[in-house]
Parts: C-alpha cells; structure tokens; sequence
C-alpha cells in the first residue's frame, strides 16, 4: 500500500516520486518545491490519495505547477494527503499514512501531511499544499513548520482537484517564513480561468517591524478541547509578539459555536457533488462495461473509494437533498454569513488575530477511530475557510518534544501583514 | 434519528455502493454527526453567505482543444468514442 | 431540463378553444444552441458537426480533475438579447447553479445551469394561434450547458455498452419555458416556429445546424395527469409527438383507466412515445449555486441592446412596402434567410411576382430537394424573374428553368445563368405558330380524344392541349396552343 517506503521515502510523504523538471531559472531556481497530489501535473499520477484515480496522469498542469516551474523549480514529486483532502491526519490515504519526521509512530496531520513531511524531513525544501479547512495550517503546525492559507481568491484553483471549491486554497508550506513567503510570492499570479480569483498579487514584505499592531485573541480559541499545555505555549508566543510591541486584546467570537458544523456541512456538500464525476469513463480504472450504468458505477466507487470518503458523500448528499437543503446547507450558509461578520467586526479593532492552530500536538498513528472526534480537530482553523482569510500557522515551541503552532489570521487580501507577523515572531524567538 | 433504510436511500441517491455488513456502522456514524450538525439550528436568522463579486466573464474566443490522442489515452476508447456501461 | 415548470393548468382567463372534452393543454421547454465561437465554459470551439467524436473537447468540457468554468460573455449577451426579444424581465442577479445526476453524457456527474435565479422571466411570444393571433406567456429564460453525446451500442432488446463523444458537451444552451398556453399540437409547432425565426432574426441561433434544438412538451387533457414527453428534436417531431400523446391519452380515458403522470420518450422514426419508466431512482437533483463562478447582474446590459427587426415587424413591412399578400409576408419572414432573400429579389420591379416565385415555387423546390436557400444564387435568380416580367419565358418553363438551376447547385455543378439554360433547351417563349406541326403530330397519335372532341366532349381540348404542352416543354403560351388546336381540328385532319 505505502509506495513510498520501498523508495528512500520511509514517512510515506510522497505517493509518486518523480523529478519534474523546472523550464526556466527564476526565482526559485535550485530550489525543491513538492507538490500535494492533489494539484494536477502533466504527465505524472495525480490520485488525490484516492485508489480511484490511480494510473490517472493528466493531460495538463495547474496553474501554480506552471509558475513554479517557470521560476526554475524542480519538482521531487507528488505528495501524500488524506484521500481527496478529507481528513486532518494523512490516515485516510489510499496509499498508507504518511509519518511524522519528529516521531514516526505519529501521525503528520492532513490533509497536506506529506509535503509537511517532505519539507520538515529535508526532502524538499518548499512544498505546495491545499487547506479546505485547515489542511495546510494542521500538518505544518504538527510538523514544525510554516504553512499559509491564502485569502480566498489570492492563488488559482485552476488544476486543484476540487474538494470544496468555495472554501479552498492552494498555498505555500516551508521550513521559515522567508521561504514560505517566496513560494506565495510566485504562485499568486493572476489566472483568468479561475473566476473566483482577483488579480492581487502577494508582494512580500518581511521587515520584521509589528510595533503597535493590535493583535485579538479570541476566548473561543483558547476554551473546551483545547491542550492547555498548547494553550501555554501559544500564550507564552503572544507575550514574544507584546515584546516586540505589539498590543494584545481580549476579544470574543460567537459564531465559533457552529462554525464547524456549518463548515462540515458546507464542505460534504459540495464534495458530494464534485466526487460525482469520478465514474471512470474518462479517466482513472474503468468501470465493468457489461454492467448497466448505475450498479457499474456503484460497484466502482464502492471498491475506490475509502471509507471516509464515502461517508463524506453520504452526508453532503443528505445535506442536499429534498427536504434537507434548508435545515443543513441553507442553514450552513447562514452561519457562514455570521462567521463572515465576526471577522469583519473584529477586524475593524485589531490587525490580527492569534491562537492556537490545532487544539492537541500530533496524535498517534490509529488513535482517533471515530469521525466525529477527528472532525472536531479542525475547530480552531475552519472559520478563516468559512470567512475566506488568510491564516498562517508558525511553530512556537513544542510540548514533549512535539511541535506546536501559532496560528496569526488577518484581514483579507493582507496575508503579506500576516506574514510579517510570523516573521517578526519568527526572527524574535530565532535569536 | 435517521434509519438504516434512510442511510441506504441517500447511498442509493448517491450512487454510492454500500455494502450490508456496512449499513450499521454507517448509520450510527452518520447519526452522531447528523446530532453534531443540531447546533446549526441555534444560527440566528439571516441572509446567507455571498461573495458580493458578479459578472466575472471572459471574451468568446477559441483556444486550443485536446490533442486527441492524449483525451483517448485516458479512458478505453473505441473509433474515437470514449466507452460507457450501458444506460439503456 | 427545469424543476421549476409552468402548470399544467390553464391560465386564468386564457379561453380554451374547442369544447371542454377536447382541450389539450401544452407547455414546452425549448432547449436552442446559441452560435457562440467557443463554449459556454472553456475555449473549445462550438465548430464540431464535421469532426471525428472528441476532438473539440479540453479539461474543463471533458471534466477532468481540477478544471475549472469560465462564463462565456457572449453567450450571456445572445440570452439577454433573446430576453430582450421575448418582453422579459431580466433578473437583478442571476447565478449559475449545479443539477446533480449521473449519467455518462454529463462528464462532471452534474450540469451546469440556472435554478433559483434564472436569467429572465416572464415574457410572452405572439403566435397565430388556432383562433387568430394568440400571447403565449415565456415564464423563464435560463442559460446551461449542453451534455455529450451517446450512441447505444446493441440493440433495445440486448443493449451492449454505450460510446460517447463529448465534443457537444459545454454547448451554450439556452432554455425558453413556455406557461402551459397553448391548446393544440399545431399551437406547439407554431409557437417553435415562432422562437426559431425569433432567436435566427437575433443572430444567436442556425435552426438548420443539426441538433441546435431539443424540445420537452407537457401535455395534459383533461381527466388525465401532465405527462412529460422529452427527446424532440425537430420542429415537425412536436407536432407529431403530442398529437400521438393526445391520441393515447383520449384512447387510455376511453378505456377507463388512468392517464398516469409520468415521462415519455418521443421516438422520432417510428413516431410514437415510449414510457420511460425504468427501475432509476427518482431525481432529486439537489441544486445548489455553482462554486466556481459569480452571479451576474446584467439588468443593466439590456438597455443598451439595440434589437434588429423581428418577424412581426419585418411581416408588417413588406405588406406596406411591396404590396405583397399577408400570406406571402408570413412565409416570407418566417424564415431570416428566406426573408433576406426575398428582399434581394424585391428591386425587380414587380414585388408580388418575386414574393409568390420566393414564397411559393422557389420554397417548394427547396424542400423537394431538401436544399437550404443559401445556396439559390441570387443574381441568377433575379434574372429568371425578369425574364418572367419581360414575358421571355412562360410559368411553366421558368419553372423548368430553376429545376435545372437548383439540380445544379444540388450536383455542385457551375450553375449556368437562366438565359444559358434557355439557349440550350430552347425553353424560350415561342410563338405558338411554330408549334404546328407539333400539334399536328398530337392529332394524328391521339384519335381517341380528337373524336371525343369532335363528338362535343370539350374537356378532351385540354387533354390535347395538356399533350402539346408536355412535347413542347412548357413554352409554349397555353392559350396560344388552343387557338391552334382548334384550327387544326376544324381543319378535319385525322
Ligand atoms: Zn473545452
């Protein structure tokens, strides 16, 4: 099951290990850039993790693959993730767990967790991955890196294979800021095929300098579920951004008692409908074809897809359906709205908000068995998806020995102000 | 409460395949998250989620299909068709 | 291919026409190709009639992971015009939402259409309807895509497998919904006619593109439930499909069991419709707003669309300006090409002569030979219609003259002018005089009808006049050819 292993890949980051040259030097010239398995590559396997796609090589690439690739990045191959992004552990792969290099019996967190993985391990210095609901902020903070979300409309989805398609992002993962933040820089170019993307430019602005910026910190971030050896650690960066000058102010966020039902429902709803189109007619294993259509295809996707992701399916289905639509996915639009409007309010006070990425460091390997609690992880890095912000997660500190992340959220189209925040931290605790 | 028949009616929507010996943890999973969900009912009214940006269109222009053979190298295809199981 | 469908009642003070027992009550769903250059979401070229199956098709129309929509603004501006056209209102904001089913035409597992927010509403189209003029009420325009293609490999009874082209799929669609207004089959014909003429009149549709137009009827009567019949796909096809359904309906009632409510299938080549019942869950298409792309508000756009002139308009015109008969204007402008035509022709100097040669003769051997009036060369065309008004050739064989013309064309051949094919089969007009010994001929072969004559049976006359007509090949002047006849007879040849 886990390709990786048997190729110099113990962690299982990557599901194809294939060097795709750059086409030209540029800025990141010399440089390794990984690539979740999720973002479409000419000529080289992309599953998504998922056993339905495997043999599918696409005829084309995405939008950031052609970018990195122009600035001269060679790509070392296709990282691991959650099958179609759906989980927060790189446990629901069709092709095994990716491992966490800090401890390998643990697990790297997801849906992004290989390239958290390749990049944390060395074997890539940068890494793309993609953040539905915290799929980049999770693994980088259980890795020990750092992993942006851009604001929604900042990065082409053009090539990302669509779990929630109102929700997601592509965005940058590296070992310090500075590279992350070259990776935004080049992969936030305009693309005309995406329309729910605006021509603005990430232009990096790392000066370090966050004298008298008013930095929120949410009570809900820091309330029930959340490790309060995290909590302390968190609490202990805050007070190294204060140093630095900075202002902290205790603030409230009510629309955190449903952002997460409203994002599952969200999120499985439009997934439901984007997995529909995985019947293999026109790419991926075929279906029997002396089958009738319906129980071909059902057989298919029985035997393709993974347990989470049927389940996934199931419930946006539901969500959905006659009789449902107002109750679920109407109702979860709603609550978005107010997600939307605790930002905007609390934007209008502080520049940033800080707390906790994940309420727990990494946990082991098989330790979360039933879906809810695993959903539950993502408390705490669904509403910057929910309101489309930006939200980087930073390392600060570890607790036994396990990597904790700092999670700074901004306003919209100001993850540059997002950046230099997790600079400044960066830089402080460095020296 | 949602029943096992409900589970197997929305799998049924779905075209997805479910198996018997699956249908019981199926739809105590479903349930519990379905209870989770019931906090949605405690969202004050209002107008639901839009991103206020319309009219994002492009000109009517041409540019370059598929090269053929690359569409065809992905799926089993015959005389250039792409093959389907049968729907009538 | 809408949730959302007129009732199947009768609107409140529309009068049904006929008795109650027999008033059939139609709505239809009127899917048109727009003739974009490029699809409604990707680059690919809408050019794939003469092309080998997918060969028009890129990532986003072929579905493939990761794609992504982007919204042809010119397809936007073809709906908005029909919109326009059809006297509606035009949404403040409408958006594109997703229709969720499987089925291998749709390569996404879902199509891309308008649910909540369609384009436009509340309209209405002028039609001449089985009791004069008649307003069918459009209840909403919407844009969508257009899926693949199937073809069903096997037979019905041991079905194989199906093949598919996806060269069609991401086809700009527009879709026109009618109120259930109309009251017979032939009211359903006309009122496609009626939009046909309509959306090519605009520029945004070719009718004769095989394949541009699918229809979905609802048609009930009364005592039955509505019955949709989906899958026409030709402007006579909806006339014969709802006038079988009304039959079957009336002969199910008769026989006191239940019109149920349910779909059909029209089978366009043996002329009935088929229960499409199958063991196929029941659709719940859970629509929900497209992710991918933003709503539009284009209210605004429509002032500024400057319509060119319609059917109605263009029919009052040429009554006024070339005198011609209601019926020829009809004709006339109930097709763009045919009325353009017609108005090349008009300069003639005789309008009437030119409407009845267009409307009439020319249009009779164009569907004889199935030819499209693109192909007519004017020029020579408006030279047989002066030889006519110059009286160098009779009816009959300017008649002769323009089969010899259109077969041409047909064989691709280089179409001679009019007078060239005059010259060479000596079609012209000649004095009747020269006919003689024809005529002569004719009386000696048919001694029959020539006593009949003589005996005072005066309808043989033209029997032998019909002869020397036929031998002579038209060109001669028929009461000309009598004067002869007569002579000859009272000659008391044979
Ligand atoms: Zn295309």
């Amino acid at each position: 099951m886990a390709r990786g292993e048997t190729a110099g890949d113990p962690l299982n980051a990557f599901i194809t290990l294939a060097e795709i040259p750059p086409r030209g030097p540029g800025r990141l010239s010399g440089i390794t850039v990984a690539v979740k398995d999720n973002i479409s590559t000419r000529g080289v396997e992309t599953t998504c993790g998922s056993r339905i796609l495997s043999g599918y090589v696409p005829p084309y690439d995405a939008h950031v693959v052609d970018l990195i690739r122009n600035e001269g990045a060679l790509i070392p191959g296709k990282t691991n993730m959650d099958e179609f992004g759906m989980g927060s552990s790189t446990e629901n792969s069709g092709f095994g767990p990716a491992r966490n290099p800090r401890d390998p019996e643990r697990v790297t967190g997801g849906s992004s967790g290989g390239s958290a993985a390749a990049v944390a391990s060395g074997m890539a210095r940068m890494a793309l991955g993609s953040d539905t609901g915290g799929s980049i902020r999770c693994p980088a903070a259980f890795c020990g890196i750092v992993g942006l979300k851009p604001t929604y409309g900042r990065v082409s989805r053009y090539g990302l294979v669509a779990y929630a398609n109102s929700l997601e992002q592509i965005g940058p993962m590296a070992a310090n800021v500075s590279d992350c933040s070259l990776l935004m820089e080049v992969i936030s170019r305009y693309d005309p095929r995406d329309s729910t993307m605006k021509d603005r430019p990430y232009l990096p602005r790392l000066n370090g300098d966050i004298k008298g910026m008013r930095i929120g910190i949410p009570a809900e971030f820091f309330g029930k579920g959340v490790d309060p050896a995290v909590t302390d650690r968190v609490r202990k960066a805050i007070g190294v951004l204060e140093g630095l000058g900075a202002v902290s102010v205790e603030c409230a966020m009510p629309s955190m008692e449903y952002a997460l039902a409203a994002y599952y429902v969200t999120c499985t709803s439009e997934a439901s409908s984007n997995l529909a189109r995985f019947d293999g007619v026109r790419y991926g294993p075929s279906p029997d074809i002396r089958k009738p259509w319906h129980e071909a295809f059902q057989e298919m996707r029985m035997q393709h897809f993974g347990p989470e992701v049927r389940r996934r399916i199931l419930i946006g289905t539901f969500a959905l359906s006659a009789g449902y639509y107002g109750k679920y996915y109407g109702k979860a639009q709603v609550a978005r709205q107010h997600v939307r409007e605790d930002y905007a309010r609390l934007f209008r006070d502080v520049d940033l908000l800080a707390g906790p990425t994940m309420p727990t460091v990494a946990w082991k390997i098989g330790a979360k068995s039933d879906p809810l609690s695993m959903y539950l992880a993502d408390i705490l890095t669904v509403p910057a998806n929910l309101a489309g912000v930006p939200a980087v997660s930073v390392p600060c500190g570890s607790v036994e020995g396990l990597p904790v992340g700092l999670q700074l959220t901004g306003r919209p189209f100001e993850d540059e102000q997002v950046m230099n925040a997790a600079f400044a931290y960066e830089q402080a605790v460095k020296a | 409460m949602v029943s096992e028949e409900e589970v197997l009616h929305i799998a049924t929507l779905a075209d997805i395949g479910i198996g018997t010996g699956e249908l019981p943890p199926f739809t105590r999973d479903f349930n519990a998250i379905l209870d989770y969900f019931a906090v949605l009912d405690r969202v004050p009214a209002g107008e639901g989620w839009k991103s206020g940006i319309a009219n994002v269109l492009r000109e009517d222009e041409v540019t370059p299909s598929l090269p053929r053979e690359e569409v065809l190298a992905l799926s089993e295809a015959e005389d250039g068709y792409i093959r389907a199981p049968r729907v009538m | 291919m809408t949730a959302i469908r007129g009732q199947a009642q009768p609107a409140a003070g529309l009068k049904a026409s006929g008795t109650e027992s027999d008033t059939v009550i139609i709505g239809l769903e009127v899917h048109c190709q727009l003739n974009t250059e490029s699809k409604l979401f990707c680059g690919c070229s809408t050019d794939y009639r003469n092309d080998p199956p997918n060969t028009h098709v890129c990532p986003t129309c072929l579905g493939l992971p990761g794609s992504l929509p982007s919204m042809n603004r010119r397809a936007v501006e073809y709906a908005l015009r029909v919109a326009k056209a059809l006297n509606c209102q035009v949404a403040e904001e409408a958006e594109f939402a997703r229709k969720n089913y499987f089925y291998p035409d749709l390569p996404k597992g879902f199509q891309i259409t308008m649910y909540n927010l369609p384009l436009a509403e509340g309209g209405y189209l002028d039609i001449e309807g089985e009791e004069g003029e008649k307003r069918v009420r459009i209840t909403r325009i919407h844009l969508e895509e257009d899926p693949g293609r199937l073809v069903h490999m096997g037979t019905p009874d041991r079905p194989r497998y199906t093949l598919v082209d996806y060269n069609r799929s991401g086809i700009p669609l527009i879709e026109i919904v009618t109120e259930p207004d109309l009251r017979s089959p032939k009211e359903a014909r006309r009122l496609l006619n009626g939009l046909r003429t309509t959306l090519e009149y605009l520029g945004v549709f070719d009718g004769d593109r095989e394949g541009s137009l699918r229809v979905d009827a609802n048609i009930s009567i009364p005592g039955s439930e509505r019955v949709e019949v989906k899958n026409i796909s030709s402007y006579k096809g909806v006339e014969k499909a709802l006038t079988y359904e009304m039959t079957r309906q009336r002969n199910v009632i008769r026989r006191g069991q239940k019109v149920e409510r349910e779909t059909r299938h029209f089978v366009e080549a043996r002329g009935v419709t088929t229960s499409a019942r199958s063991k196929e869950q029941e659709h719940d298409y859970r629509y929900f707003t497209e992710p991918d792309l933003r709503p539009l508000q284009v209210r605004g756009w429509v002032e500024g669309i400057v319509l060119p002139e319609l059917p109605a308009a263009r029919r009052d015109r040429f009554m006024a300006q070339y005198g011609i008969s209601p019926d020829h204007a009809r004709t006339l402008c109930g097709e763009l090409r045919l009325a353009e035509f017609f108005e090349e022709m008009a300069p003639c100097g005789n309008p009437p002569l030119a409407a009845t040669w267009v409307a009439d003769t020319l249009q009779g051997e164009l569907n004889y030979r199935e030819m499209e009036i693109g192909k007519v060369p004017p020029a020579h065309f408006r030279e047989l219609l002066d030889l006519l008004q110059r009286r160098e050739l009779t009816d009959k064989a300017a008649v002769e003259v323009l089969r010899q013309m259109l077969d041409q064309c047909v064989a691709g051949e280089t179409v001679e002018t009019p007078a060239q094919i005059m010259e060479k089969n000596t079609l012209g007009k000649t004095a009747g005089d020269a006919f003689t010994p024809v005529v002569r001929e004719v009386i000696a072969e048919c001694g029959d009808a020539v006593r009949d004559y003589r005996a005072g049976k005066g309808e043989a006359l033209n029997f032998l006049v019909g002869q020397v007509m036929k031998r002579t090949r038209g060109r001669a002047d028929p009461k000309e050819l009598t004067r002869i006849l007569k002579e000859e007879l009272a000659r008391g040849g044979t």
